[in-house]
C-alpha cells in the first residue's frame, strides 16, 4: 500500500537562502511521524509548502499514491491535510462552536448559520477521541490545553486525515503535554495519521513513532525512537556532538543581593498578574522561576527591571529599594537585564550592532565625552565584544536585524555581561535558539554565577529551569506557590507544582 | 573546480554586481521615481493639449509630435524659470550691464531664495520622523515663527544687525518651538496623538496670526492686515543688489542642516532620540525617557519650522502678511519622506522643491501651462517613493537586502 503521505524532493529558495534542499518524506497511515530540527533547519518552510502557503521551487506531493498540487490551504484541506499553528488561529470572544465553523460555515435556509448542527457533531468528534471540549464555551475562558484541541477539532470537523502540529507543546504544562500525546495516541488508533514539528528531544523520544532529522535545509535521516537516545539526535540535529548536560560545581550563596517582599504588579490593563510574591536572591546562586507561560513571569521582571512599578510592596537590590525606581538607576546600580523579547524589548533592529552594544552605557565614558559620542570607542569596545562573545558577523556595523536569533541573543549577553554587575535577570534566555547557542549561554550564565552574580533566572522550559538553578520558584496565577531546593526534586514533582498542585512536605 | 576557474566568473561578473548593487540602493529609487515623476508630468501636459486632439483626426503621428512639443516647451519653460535662460545669460555677460547680468542670473538665486523655507520646514519634519513623531504642525510653527520674528523685528529699536538678527532669529525658534512643545507635552503627559494635536495647533495659530495682524500687529498706516516693514537693523544680509533677493538665510538653513545631523548622530541626545524613535520599547528597556524625548524633539521640531517663518520674514518678506507661506509646512513632509529624513537628503530635496516651484511660475507665464502641473509632478513623484514597489516593478530593481527605510516611516499613524 502507498503511504499516506509522501513529500519528494522538495525544494524551497528564499533570497539567499536554500531552506528546503531536496526533501523527501513519507508518513505511513496510522504512524506518528516526528520532525525534529534547530530553529532555521526549514521545518516549518516544508509544513508551510504542504499545507499551501508557500509554492515549492521543485518536487512533488503525493497524497494516497495520488498526486497533488497544493496552492492555497483549501487545496491542502480538500486533500485531507490540516494543521495546528504554533500561534492559535483563535477568535478569542468566539464560542468554539463559532470558532469551529469559521471558514467552513454550515448553513440553514436563507442563509442563516446552523449552530445547532455544527455543535452536536462538534460533540460527536469530542467524544470519539475524547477531547472533552464543550461547544459552547468561549475560547478565551479556556486553558491553552483546551484552546490547542479546539485546533484540532476544527481539522477533524474537516476530515482531515493528515494532522500537522508545530510546535505543539511548546506552550503547555509537563502535564498538559502528557494529555496531548493521549489525544494524539487516539487519533492515530482510529486511521488519521500525525507530523508533529518540534525541536524538544525527548518528547520525540516518548512519544514518535518514527523520527525524522532536518538541519539546514537537508533531510538528515531517520530513525526509530528505539534507536537513539537524546545524544545521537542532537548530534543529528548539531552536527556534531553535543554535552546537553550542563556542567557545574554546587552554588556557594553569599549575602543576598535582591530581596522581594509581597510586592503586587499589575499588566498594562490593570489586571493583577503578580499577587503579593516574596522572595530572595543571593550572591552566587541561580534562582530559577518556573512556570507555564502567562503566570505573572513577565510583569514580575518587568517590576524588577523598572518597567514597570509594583503598587504594593517593597523591593530592595543591594540595600537600595528600587520599587518606584527607573530603569536605569536600577541599571546603574549593576543590575543586567536578558529580556523576554529580545527583538521588540532588548535591541534596535536597524541600528548597527555596535550601537546595540553600547544602548545602556552610549551616555558614559569612555563612550561619551559630554554629550559628544566616541565613535571610534564604540566600535573599538564593539569589536571587542563581538569577539569575546562570538558573535558571527562580518563587521560590528551591520544591522542588528540581518542576525540570526543565536547571534542577536550574542549581542544582548555581550552587552549586559560586558559591564560590571552584582545581579542578572534572565527572561527565557535561550527562547527560539538553536542548540549550540543555548550551550554557550548556559555556559556562561553558570559562568557569572560563578563569579558572585545573583542571578535569576525566568524560563518556561522546564528543562532549562532543572538543569540550571540552584533553588526554584515555581509561579501560577501570579503567585511563587513554592520554592524549592533544585537539587532535591524530580521534574515530575515541579512539573506538578507548575500545574497548581502544592504538595506540602515540597515547600522548603 | 580549481581555484583559478572560481575566481574567473568573478571578475567578469563585476560590472553585473555593481548593477545589482545599484538596482538594491535606495537612492536609485529615489533618482528613478524623480524621473518618472517628470515623464509622467509630460505625458500630463502632452494629453491636455488641445491642438494635440484637433490633429488627432488628420494625423495620430502629428498629434503625439505636437503633444511632445508642448511637453518639451514646459520643461524649457521650467528650466529657463528656474536656473535662467543660458542664452540670455552669456548675452548679458558679453554685454557687461550689471544689472543685465543679475537679471539673466536672478532666476537661479530666486529657486534658491524659495528653497531656504523649504530646508529648515523640511529639517523641522525629519527630526520629527527620526524620533518616532509626526509633525503635520509645521504650517501652524511657521506661522507662529513668524509672528514672533516680526515682533522682535519690529519692536526691538536701535540695536545693531550683529545682534538684532540673531535675536529676531531666536524669537522665530522659540515661538516655532512653544507652538510644538504643546503638542509634544500632551503626548507625553496624556498619550494624545501629536497628529491631532499639531493640526488643530495648525488652525489655532493660523486665527491667531490673523488676529494679531488685523489687531495690536497691524501697520499702523496701512489699511490691509499686514504689520509694518521690519527694521532694517534686522533684515537678512543680501548679497546682491536688486532684483536678486538671495540672502544670507540659504547659509543659516545650510549650517542648520549639518546642526542637525550632528546633533542626531554625533552626540549622546542624538542617540537617545534615535533610539526612541526606532524602537521606543527598547529605548525605555535601556533606560532612556521617552516622555523627555517626546518633548524635546517636539520643541526642537517646532523651533526649526519656525526659522522657516523667520526667514521668510527678515530675509525676503521683511513684514508679516496673512497667508504669507503657502504650504511650505504641509510640503515639508513630502520633504521629510524624499530625503529619508536624512538632513543632506531633505536640503537636496529642499533645493529641488525650490527650482520646481520657482521655475513653475515662469511657466505658467511662458508656456500657458498651469501652475498646479508642479503640484501634480510632486505627487507623483512622492507616491512612487511612499511605494517604491511601483518603480522596483517597473525597472524590475533587486529588493533591498533590509528595509531601512522603515525607521523614517514609523511615525505614519504609529505611535
Amino acid at each position: 500500500m502507498a503511504p499516506i503521505l509522501e513529500l519528494r524532493g522538495i525544494t524551497k529558495r528564499f533570497p539567499g537562502v536554500l531552506a528546503n534542499d531536496h526533501i523527501d518524506l513519507t508518513l505511513e497511515k496510522g504512524e506518528i511521524h516526528a520532525l525534529l530540527g534547530e530553529n532555521g533547519a526549514g521545518k516549518s518552510t516544508l509544513m508551510n509548502i504542504l499545507y499551501g502557503l508557500y509554492a515549492p521551487d521543485e518536487g512533488e506531493v503525493f497524497v494516497n499514491g495520488q498526486k497533488i498540487v497544493v496552492t492555497s490551504p483549501r487545496d491542502a484541506i480538500a486533500a485531507g491535510v490540516g494543521m495546528v499553528h504554533q500561534h492559535f488561529m483563535l477568535i478569542p470572544v468566539f464560542t468554539v462552536t463559532e470558532n469551529v465553523m469559521l471558514g467552513d460555515e454550515s448553513l440553514r435556509m436563507g442563509g442563516l448559520l446552523d449552530r445547532r448542527s455544527a455543535a452536536k457533531r462538534i460533540r460527536e468528534i469530542s467524544e470519539q477521541y475524547r477531547l472533552e471540549v464543550n461547544p459552547n464555551a468561549y475560547v478565551k475562558d479556556l486553558p491553552v490545553g483546551v484552546q490547542q484541541r479546539v485546533e484540532i477539532i476544527k481539522l477533524l470537523y474537516r476530515e482531515a486525515d493528515i494532522l500537522i502540529l508545530d510546535e505543539p507543546t511548546a506552550v503547555l504544562t509537563p502535564q498538559e503535554v502528557d494529555e496531548l500525546f493521549t489525544i494524539m495516541r487516539s487519533l492515530v488508533e482510529s486511521g488519521k495519521s500525525i507530523i508533529f514539528i518540534t525541536h524538544k528531544l525527548r518528547e520525540v523520544l516518548e512519544f514518535a513513532d518514527r523520527i525524522s532529522v532536518i538541519r539546514g535545509g537537508k533531510m538528515v535521516g531517520s530513525t526509530l525512537p528505539q534507536a537513539a537516545d537524546q545524544n545521537s539526535l542532537a548530534a543529528m540535529m548539531v552536527g556534531r556532538a553535543v554535552d546537553l548536560h550542563v556542567e557545574k560545581q554546587p552554588a556557594d550563596p553569599q549575602e543576598v543581593v535582591l530581596e522581594v517582599e509581597d510586592i503586587v504588579v499589575l499588566d498594562e490593563t490593570d489586571q493583577v498578574m503578580v499577587k503579593n510574591v516574596s522572595f530572595d536572591v543571593r550572591a552566587g546562586e541561580i534562582l530559577g522561576v518556573a512556570g507555564v507561560q502567562g503566570n505573572g513571569q513577565t510583569e514580575l521582571v518587568r517590576a524588577l527591571t523598572g518597567l514597570a512599578h509594583p503598587v504594593s510592596g517593597e523591593i530592595t537590590l543591594l540595600g537600595e529599594s528600587i520599587a518606584k525606581a527607573s530603569p536605569r538607576t536600577i541599571t546603574e546600580l549593576g543590575s543586567a537585564h536578558i529580556p523576554e523579547d529580545r527583538q521588540k524589548d532588548g535591541l534596535v533592529l536597524t541600528a548597527p550592532i555596535a550601537d546595540n552594544l553600547v544602548l545602556n552605557t552610549y551616555y558614559l565614558e569612555p563612550y561619551a565625552k559630554g554629550i559628544f559620542l566616541q565613535h571610534e570607542t564604540v566600535l573599538k569596545s564593539a569589536d571587542e565584544i563581538v569577539s569575546n562573545f562570538d558573535v558571527r558577523t562580518p563587521s560590528s556595523l551591520i544591522p542588528v536585524g540581518s542576525l540570526s536569533g543565536g547571534n542577536q541573543q550574542k549581542v544582548i549577553v555581550g552587552r549586559e555581561f560586558s559591564r560590571p554587575i552584582k545581579f542578572l535577570v534572565a527572561a527565557q534566555p535561550t527562547r527560539g535558539l538553536d542548540v549550540g547557542s543555548i550551550e554557550y549561554i548556559h555556559s556562561r550564565l553558570i559562568e557569572k554565577r560563578d563569579s558572585g552574580c545573583a542571578v535569576l533566572l525566568v524560563s518556561t522550559e522546564l528543562d532549562e529551569v532543572m538543569e540550571l538553578s540552584d533553588r526554584i520558584a515555581v509561579m501560577y496565577r501570579g503567585e511563587i506557590i513554592a520554592i524549592v531546593d533544585a537539587q532535591a526534586v524530580t521534574k515530575e514533582q515541579v512539573g506538578l507544582l507548575m500545574a497548581g498542585v502544592v504538595e506540602e512536605k515540597l515547600t522548603a | 573546480m580549481t581555484n583559478k576557474e572560481s575566481e574567473q566568473p568573478m571578475k567578469k561578473d563585476s560590472g553585473k554586481i555593481f548593477l545589482e548593487e545599484l538596482s538594491k540602493s535606495p537612492l536609485t529609487v529615489t533618482i528613478l521615481a524623480i524621473l518618472t515623476g517628470l515623464l509622467l508630468g509630460g505625458l500630463l501636459v502632452a494629453i491636455t493639449t488641445e491642438e494635440a486632439y484637433a490633429a488627432f483626426s488628420s494625423s495620430p503621428w502629428e498629434a503625439i509630435k505636437i503633444g511632445a512639443n508642448a511637453a518639451w516647451k514646459t520643461y524649457q519653460a521650467l528650466f529657463t524659470g528656474s536656473v535662467g535662460n543660458p542664452a540670455k545669460i552669456v548675452a548679458a555677460f558679453q554685454g557687461g550691464d550689471a544689472e543685465e547680468i543679475r537679471r539673466a542670473i536672478n532666476p537661479f538665486f530666486e529657486s534658491l531664495v524659495a528653497s531656504t523655507p523649504y530646508i529648515f520646514a523640511g529639517l523641522a519634519v525629519a527630526l520629527g520622523f527620526r524620533v518616532g513623531l509626526f509633525n503635520i504642525g509645521a504650517e501652524g510653527q511657521i506661522f507662529i515663527g513668524a509672528t514672533t520674528t516680526v515682533i522682535a523685528a519690529i519692536f526691538l529699536k536701535g540695536l545693531p544687525a550683529i545682534i538684532h538678527v540673531p535675536i529676531s532669529l531666536l524669537a522665530g525658534f522659540i515661538g516655532g518651538g512653544l507652538w510644538g512643545f504643546i503638542p509634544g507635552w500632551l503626548k507625553a503627559q496624556t498619550g494624545g496623538h501629536e497628529v491631532i494635536n499639531t493640526i488643530m495647533m495648525n488652525y489655532i495659530a493660523f486665527r491667531l496670526s490673523e488676529f494679531l495682524l488685523r489687531g495690536p500687529l497691524k501697520d499702523p498706516d496701512g489699511y490691509t492686515p499686514v504689520s509694518a516693514d521690519i527694521q532694517d537693523s534686522a533684515k537678512l544680509f543680501r548679497f546682491f543688489e536688486n532684483p536678486i533677493r538671495f540672502h544670507i538665510g540659504f547659509f543659516i538653513a545650510l549650517f542648520f542642516a549639518f546642526l542637525v545631523y550632528w546633533l542626531l548622530f554625533k552626540t549622546t541626545w542624538g542617540f537617545t532620540l534615535r533610539t526612541v524613535g526606532s524602537n521606543p520599547r527598547a529605548a525605555k528597556y535601556a533606560g532612556m525617557s521617552i516622555m523627555k524625548s517626546t518633548v524635546i524633539a517636539m520643541f526642537l521640531s517646532g523651533g526649526l519650522a519656525g526659522l522657516a517663518g523667520a526667514n521668510e520674514v527678515l530675509g525676503v518678506n521683511h513684514n508679516l502678511a496673512v497667508a504669507f507661506s503657502s504650504g511650505y509646512g504641509f510640503d515639508a513632509i513630502a520633504l521629510a519622506l524624499l530625503g529619508k529624513s536624512n538632513p543632506l537628503g531633505v536640503v537636496l530635496a529642499a533645493i529641488m522643491f525650490g527650482f520646481l516651484r520657482n521655475g513653475a511660475i515662469q511657466m505658467q507665464l511662458t508656456a500657458g501651462i498651469p501652475i498646479d502641473i508642479i503640484s501634480v509632478l510632486q505627487a507623483a513623484i512622492l507616491a512612487f517613493i511612499a511605494a517604491p514597489a511601483i518603480i522596483r516593478t517597473m525597472y524590475r530593481l533587486k529588493e533591498p537586502d533590509m528595509d531601512l527605510d522603515a525607521v523614517t516611516l514609523r511615525g505614519w499613524g504609529g505611535n
